[in-house]
């Protein structure tokens, strides 16, 4: 099996085994704690620019297929795993990861110890890396994770938004359909086509394709557009509300997003997710920080503040809202349990609420699709 | 909203004896169950019967009875202790059944008890199967089709919809206990009646067969608020149609979609809603059908089990303790994640590698039950183990089993490639049908050439598992083709060991031995590293030193403390029959005794079911198989001052040369004594020394010294392998036809290791003594009578303490010959000594009591929680100290403790799981458990012992007398007199009916089981008869006698099989009549401090 190596900018190398796409590439090195899901994951876009380390360490099991998939294509930079499935083995199949990663060009790495690598991302934050299956030398290696452009400062949204508009039809899967909601909304009768469809407008910083499903399944006309879209071309659409999706990178370099978000807070129902949720903020005043390693994963506490329940939720965000630096308008809805950072916001005077994690789950629970009906219900 | 402020005193029921189904699990949850709401200012009473647990030290709960788990004693325990709630989840299906029955008698309304954790309506919902289906159905879920029924007839109409094979599950049943499948209508119909007899509400689910589905395990919590979350999942390597508590298991869940697992997930919070536990631990299960990925709810648990034990040993987050909390009022987000400190238990654990669980069964005890696994549970004991990869943990928790095999394949016990190699057809036969030696077969099927999907198509085991497999078997040729040690390169060794081989299977694929193996991949820097089970695959540091070992780059355990010792526990591994929690219990006392001298405990174990791999019972904890190489290569990193090997039973004591030998620091007992004890001539040479006797008694490596030995020692002999605990292999033989029988079968038990053989001595009074040496002091701790002559098992018969028919004299010499052999032997920590004591007539024609004896093991012994428990001494604490170093003086120990009252030990038998056995006491244990009854009257005492025991001695009705020998007839007689002044009547066989009228004594006629009907099997059914003493004349389910044996298991009727035991019977109704049972705390019984356990 040919080699691979993964060199951080602290001048750790990792060698192990090459799967996927062959080359070299580079970017933040983060990890993901899932240990389902590594398809909707890989399709996420929010991890453009990134190289991934999945801590469950067997991956691939269950091969790949086309109806887990949360966006067009694979936008993360690379792929890193303890070990990679040969085999792919459940009926929904269609082929193996390593072919999957292979196809989209996604240079992985698999037989490093992976635990060592997030250890060390704990302890030292997140880092610059280079994952590479023809430059093995060590001090080349090192070089090039020291050279690598780091994540912060550049606008990844640009890279990943969609052309064009479109609108979105698809719903949910019978079986990504969540089966019992215990929380707000859960009581919510299923949309019925009787009541009138509420129009929306997403825009789409490289948006998770659940999340679409989840607004059409809960009776929403989405039309999806491009991220870079102004408040005046939102509006133009005539919708009953908006809807910010989540994106990639560091929040604080999409200006243009936030004018646009500025532009309708006020005018519409507005719901954001993960980079919505951060782009919200800096529309209202607060500001981002980084975090020291990020959160990611499908185990993530969360608390509603309003009712105190506890939702274990899906989350992949490198970035949060500063709390320090809130406005009197905003106020906190939700709370990661694990650190104390938060995770929802609500705007006082205006109809806008956002959460920092994925509601949409894929991958992850489902105890968090009520903000959908919520999200409907703002619009009522 | 913290804990309620309203309850006080929390009753809490424990399992009682470790049964088939029902193991140390519940120690375990009852453990942390007592110091989580302990913790949180409750007052706990605690009721068990099982006196081997660390949950029945006075340390533990605020009141503790040992006392029989009925509902009746329940209720003097309530009425004595008013408590204000009981806790009936953590206690297994026991605890369960004990509430609803108090519930349904009146007794908690009529106290104002509550029951907390789960109240009866969802328990009912839960348990009975009928509502279950009908509460899937409601939120819409789908469970088998099927349906419950009454009777045979009902359950031909339902067979007649859902067709064959059908699955049939009897209602409120241990363990699915007299489930099974049925592939024919005769099969059915035995099935069917089996379980409406067995279910105690006379209720059968007959269902479609879902054989051949992937089958998965949910673990959830969920809390008052209604905050629910899912702990760890599981996914069955075998697939439906094996017990999963047969099943070998993995965490997590393999081969399901994000979207297929949250549908399951989802589904599991549905259910634990609709079924309303309200707080605490549920344990949901799965079957996936592979082709559509149509789901179903098989059952669900609504309580703490087996899989929520096992699902916190492969997490780290201990579901048990947060379960009491969440009972009395805590939200799951008010507590911390002890793991991390700074998080909440509010999360679902997240793991980076990869457990799997292998049951240990133990059909070579029961040569005559049928050993397919089917969907009632079987085995005995279970192994986990952890690795990075399946592959790793998989050969991990193989080597872990301790049948031999040191991975998948390539070692001693490998068939492949010898002239007893299996042929394709036989390969294929054996992979059909799922047996406890499947798994090796899964290995010859790939080396015969049979693909993953032709083997996926036979045993429908799902393909990625097989893959591994079959990756392993690559790996394998890759080393065979390599050939030498040499030859390896240091990549592939690397691989090698990643993928889990151990040293001793690459030894014999790569024509070296086992120590060269570690030297040279030593020597390439090919070492162990051990990584951190921290319920969150490293996101946050983890602050509790809970290990396995994996073969990469980086170690996390911590350095040694500078001027802190460090003492290595060895652990007793999987339970099995013989070893199980008696050992587990020993090994917790070590780590509690080194807690209070400061020194650093380090636990050693692979059984998930105990207390000691609980990751607070010691300082550290490594989660690895107990194997020579396993536990090297934890010493070279953890550096020990000391290691204990004399407290886990043999597993430890296995391992202990070899590790004296590789330059470990085994503390306590030397090696040498520990073989010295064992080696015949030494220990003949010793005992002449003494002054003691011993029988006649000869040792043998071939078949050829053996005959000469038995010649020259006579009939009856016992005849046994060394070195093998729980008497297996071991039979008392008559003649010579016997011995030659037996003496083949003890060769081949014996792998390599001489065969023993004894004089027997019959009708001698066997007595059991566990003592504790310094190597100056003696402190007899305990010294028990057997109720049962010599030659039924130690660990199977009934014992007593203090000895109930001994005479003083006899007694002092048995504790002089004990501390005399002590001494000798140079023990430091326990040794137990066997004795027989038998009446003798000297040369001058006196008769008096002659003290022989038979056996002694310098370790802890089976007996040594029941004797703390019998004396209120820890025993296995003293012991440990005297190991590290402080002396019985030291410790203030000077005199042996004196109880006041009877304890009586009785064992507990997995017959009804095994149809058809003959349960006649012998030489070979078969037992599983122990209870414990305690008065101040030998009487009172052992009807305790019997009632927790589950014999229920009947107060009316009639008796069934059968004795084989002339001179048990006429004990018999006398026995009959006393049967007959209590008011029952009696019923015989021709023979024993003549000797009785001879007598006097008046006894109904009943035809032998070949003179036609109705003969006593009918009268079983029938129900006319309540009690049977039946001794046995010859063994063997094919004997009449062998199955009225068996047949009295199948209708539930006790069966007396020894005339002792029949004796203390007696004894015990005739005290019954005179005293009402009453129960006291045994912090009551020893009124003064006992040091605490935790």
């Amino acid at each position: 099996m040919a080699r691979a190596a993964l060199a951080l900018e602290d001048g750790t190398v990792y060698f192990g085994e090459s799967f996927g796409a062959t080359g070299t590439t580079s970017g933040e090195v983060c990890f993901n704690t899932s240990m389902t899901g590594y398809q909707e994951i890989l399709t996420d876009p929010s991890y453009r620019g990134q190289i991934l380390c999945m801590t469950a360490p067997q991956i691939g099991n269950y091969g790949v297929n086309d109806a887990d998939v949360e966006s067009g294509g694979l936008q993360m930079a690379g792929y890193v795993v303890r070990e990679a499935s040969r085999l792919a083995s459940n009926f929904t199949s269609q082929g193996t990861l390593g072919e999957y990663l292979t196809k989209a060009g996604v240079i992985g790495i698999t037989g490093i110890d992976t635990r060592a690598l997030v250890r060390r991302l704990r302890i030292r934050g997140a880092m610059t890396g280079v994952l590479s299956s023809d430059m093995l030398d060590t001090a080349e290696l090192v070089a090039a994770a020291k050279a690598a452009p780091a994540l912060v400062g550049r606008d990844l949204v640009r890279e990943v938004m969609p052309d064009r508009p479109r609108a979105w039809t698809e719903v949910l899967d019978d079986l990504a359909r969540p089966l019992s909601q215990p929380f707000e909304g859960g009581d919510l009768p299923p949309p019925s086509p009787i009541t009138a469809p509420k129009n929306v407008v997403a825009l789409d910083y490289g948006m998770k394709w659940n999340i679409a499903r989840h607004l059409a399944s809960v009776g929403c006309n989405v039309t999806v557009l491009p991220g870079r879209a102004t408040a005046a071309e939102v509006l133009a659409y005539k919708p009953d509300g908006v809807f910010l999706s989540n994106g990639p990178g560091d929040p604080e370099m999409l200006g243009y997003c936030v004018e646009t978000v500025k532009g309708l807070v006020g005018k519409l129902p507005m719901f954001g997710i993960c980079l919505g949720h951060q782009l919200l903020a800096l529309a209202c005043g607060a500001k981002t920080f980084k975090l020291k390693f990020g959160h990611r994963g499908a185990n993530q506490p969360v608390m509603d503040l309003a009712t105190g329940k506890v939702e274990i939720t899906s989350q992949n965000h490198g970035f949060a809202v500063d709390e320090a630096s809130l406005p009197a308008e905003l106020e906190v809805t939700h709370r990661n349990l694990n650190d104390g950072t938060i995770e929802g916001l609500r705007h006082r005077l205006a109809n806008a609420a956002s959460v920092q994690y994925h509601p949409e789950a894929a991958a992850g629970p489902h105890d968090s699709a009520y903000l959908f009906a919520r999200f409907r219900q703002m619009m009522v | 909203m913290p804990r309620r402020d309203d309850l006080k005193t929390i009753l809490l029921i424990g399992s009682g004896p470790i049964v088939i189904g029902q193991a140390c699990e519940f120690d375990y949850s009852g453990t942390q169950a007592c110091k989580a709401l302990r913790e949180d200012g409750y007052r706990v009473v605690l009721v068990n019967s099982n006196p081997a647990t660390i949950m029945t030290d006075p340390g533990t709960a605020d009141r503790t009875y040992i006392e029989p788990l009925t509902w009746q004693t329940l209720e003097k325990v309530i009425e004595v202790e008013r408590p204000d709630a009981v806790l009936p989840t953590l206690g297994g299906q026991t605890a369960l059944n004990l509430a609803m029955e108090l519930e349904k008698h009146g007794v908690l309304k009529k106290h104002g008890v509550e029951m907390i954790g789960a109240k009866a309506e969802a328990i009912r919902r839960g348990e009975d199967r009928e509502i279950f289906k009908a509460t899937m159905l409601k939120i819409g879920l789908e469970t088998c089709r099927g349906q419950i029924v009454k009777s045979l007839i009902e359950a031909r109409e339902v067979l007649a919809e859902i067709g064959l094979p059908a699955v049939i599950r009897p209602s409120f049943t241990l363990g699915g206990s007299g489930s099974g499948i049925a592939y024919n209508r005769d099969e059915f119909d035995h099935k069917v009646q089996r379980g409406l007899d067995l279910s105690p509400v006379g209720q059968v689910l007959v269902e479609e067969s879902i054989l051949g589905w992937k089958e998965y395990e949910m673990e959830v919590m969920r809390d008052v608020d209604d905050n629910a979350v899912v702990i760890c999942s599981i996914e069955n390597f075998d697939p439906c149609g094996v017990h999963t508590g047969d099943s070998i298991t993995v965490a997590p869940a393999m081969t399901l979609t994000d979207k297929q697992y949250q549908r399951m997930r989802d589904a599991s919070f549905a259910v634990i809603r609709a079924i309303g536990v309200e707080t605490g631990g549920s344990n949901i299960q799965f079957a996936v059908d592979p082709l559509t990925g149509r789901m179903i709810v098989i059952e669900m648990n609504p309580r703490v089990s087996r899989s929520s034990a096992l699902a916190s040993k492969a997490t780290g987050f201990p579901i048990a303790k947060i379960a009491a909390k969440l009972a009395v009022g805590w939200r799951l987000h008010e507590l911390a994640n002890d793991i991390t400190r700074k998080t909440k238990a509010c999360f679902e654990p997240s793991i980076d590698y990869v457990v799997v669980k292998v049951p240990r069964f133990a059909f070579e005890k029961f040569p005559e039950a049928d050993n397919r696994l089917t969907t009632q549970m079987k085995s005995v004991g279970e192994t986990m183990a952890i690795g990075r990869t399946f592959k790793e943990a998989f050969q991990k928790a193989l080597r872990g089993l301790e049948v031999g095999s040191f991975g998948f394949g390539n070692d001693s016990k490998d068939l492949w490639g010898t002239a007893a190699e299996p042929s394709l057809d036989d390969i294929r036969a054996r992979i059909a049908t799922p047996d406890p030696d499947r798994v090796w077969y899964l290995r010859y099927a790939i080396k015969a050439g049979l693909s993953v999907d032709e083997i996926h198509e036979i045993t429908a085991i799902d393909r990625w598992f097989l893959d591994q497999l079959q990756q392993l078997v690559e790996i394998e040729s890759l080393l065979r083709t390599i050939g030498t040690l040499a030859a390896v390169d240091d990549g592939t060794l690397r691989m090698a060991k990643q993928a889990g081989f151990a040293d001793r299977q690459l030894a014999v694929m790569l024509d070296s031995t086992e120590l060269e193996v570690r030297a040279e991949r030593k020597r390439r820097g090919i070492i162990a590293t051990y990584k951190s089970v921290d319920t969150c695959a490293a996101e946050f540091e983890a602050q509790t030193p809970y290990f396995y070992s994996t073969w990469e780059h980086e170690d996390e355990t911590p350095p040694k403390e500078p001027g802190r010792k460090r003492v290595m526990i060895l652990g007793g591994g999987p339970n099995r029959i013989g070893q199980g929690i008696e050992f587990d219990y020993c090994c917790c006392h070590a780590s509690f005794a080194l807690r209070e001298m400061g020194i650093e405990s380090v636990m050693v174990n692979s059984n998930p079911e105990t207390v000691s791999t609980d990751y607070d019972t010691s300082d550290m904890l490594f989660f690895e198989p107990l194997t020579c190489e396993d536990v090297l290569n934890i010493a070279d990193r953890i550096e020990p001052d000391g290691v204990i090997v004399q407290l886990g039973g043999q597993t430890p004591l296995n391992l202990a040369r070899a590790l004296h030998a590789a330059g470990l620091p085994i503390i306590g007992t030397s090696v040498d004594t520990i073989e010295m004890a064992e080696d015949r001539e030494q220990f003949r040479e010793l005992l002449d020394r003494l002054g003691l006797k011993q029988p006649a008694s000869g040792i043998a490596r071939t078949l050829e010294q053996a005959r000469r030995e038995v010649a020259r020692i006579g009939f009856p002999s016992l005849v046994r392998p060394s070195f093998v605990l729980g008497g297996r292999a071991m039979e008392i033989c008559y003649d010579h036809v016997q011995f030659e029988r037996y003496v083949a079968e003890a060769f081949i038990v014996a792998q390599g290791q001489p065969v023993l053989i004894d004089r027997f001595l019959e009708d001698a009074i066997e007595v059991d003594v566990d003592c504790i040496c310094d190597g100056k002091d003696v402190i007899v701790a305990g010294v028990l009578e057997h109720i049962e002559e010599a030659g039924v098992h130690s660990g199977d018969s009934a014992c007593c303490i203090p000895p109930h028919s001994l005479s003083p004299e006899v007694i002092t010499g048995i504790k002089a010959a004990a501390t005399g052999l002590a001494k000798s032997l140079g023990v430091i920590g326990l040794m137990n000594v066997q004795f027989a004591v038998k009446k003798e007539t000297g040369v001058d024609g006196t008769s008096g009591q002659a003290i022989y004896v038979i056996e002694v093991n310098p370790r802890a012994s089976r007996t040594v929680p029941f004797v703390a428990k019998a004396t209120g001494m820890p025993v296995a604490k003293v012991a440990v100290k005297v190991m590290a170093g402080l002396s019985l003086a030291e410790q203030g120990i000077t005199a042996d403790p004196l109880p006041a009252h009877v304890s009586v030990k009785e064992s507990v038998f997995p017959f009804v799981k095994f149809a058809g056995v003959d349960i006649a006491l012998g030489p070979e244990m078969r037992s599983t458990g122990e209870v414990m009854g305690v008065s101040d009257r030998f009487s009172i005492a052992f009807a305790k012992s019997q009632i927790a025991a589950g014999i229920l001695l009947p107060e009316q009705g009639r008796i069934f007398l059968s004795v084989a020998s002339t001179q048990a007839k006429e004990a018999m007689v006398g026995l009959a007199r006393r049967l007959v002044t209590l008011g029952f009547e009696l019923i015989a066989t021709s023979g024993t009916a003549r000797t009785l009228t001879e007598a006097g004594i008046a006894v109904e006629v009943v035809k032998k089981l070949q003179e036609g009907h109705p003969n006593l099997i009918d009268h079983l059914i029938d129900g006319r008869v309540q009690l049977i003493f039946n001794t046995p004349r010859g063994k063997g389910a094919r004997t009449d006698e062998g199955r009225i044996r068996a047949a009295s298991v199948l209708y539930g009727v006790p069966c007396i099989t020894t005339l002792p035991a029949a004796e203390a019977c007696v004894l015990a109704m005739e005290g019954m009549r005179t005293e009402p049972l009453s129960v006291q705390a045994i912090q009551d019984r020893f009124p003064e401090p006992v040091a605490h356990s935790g």
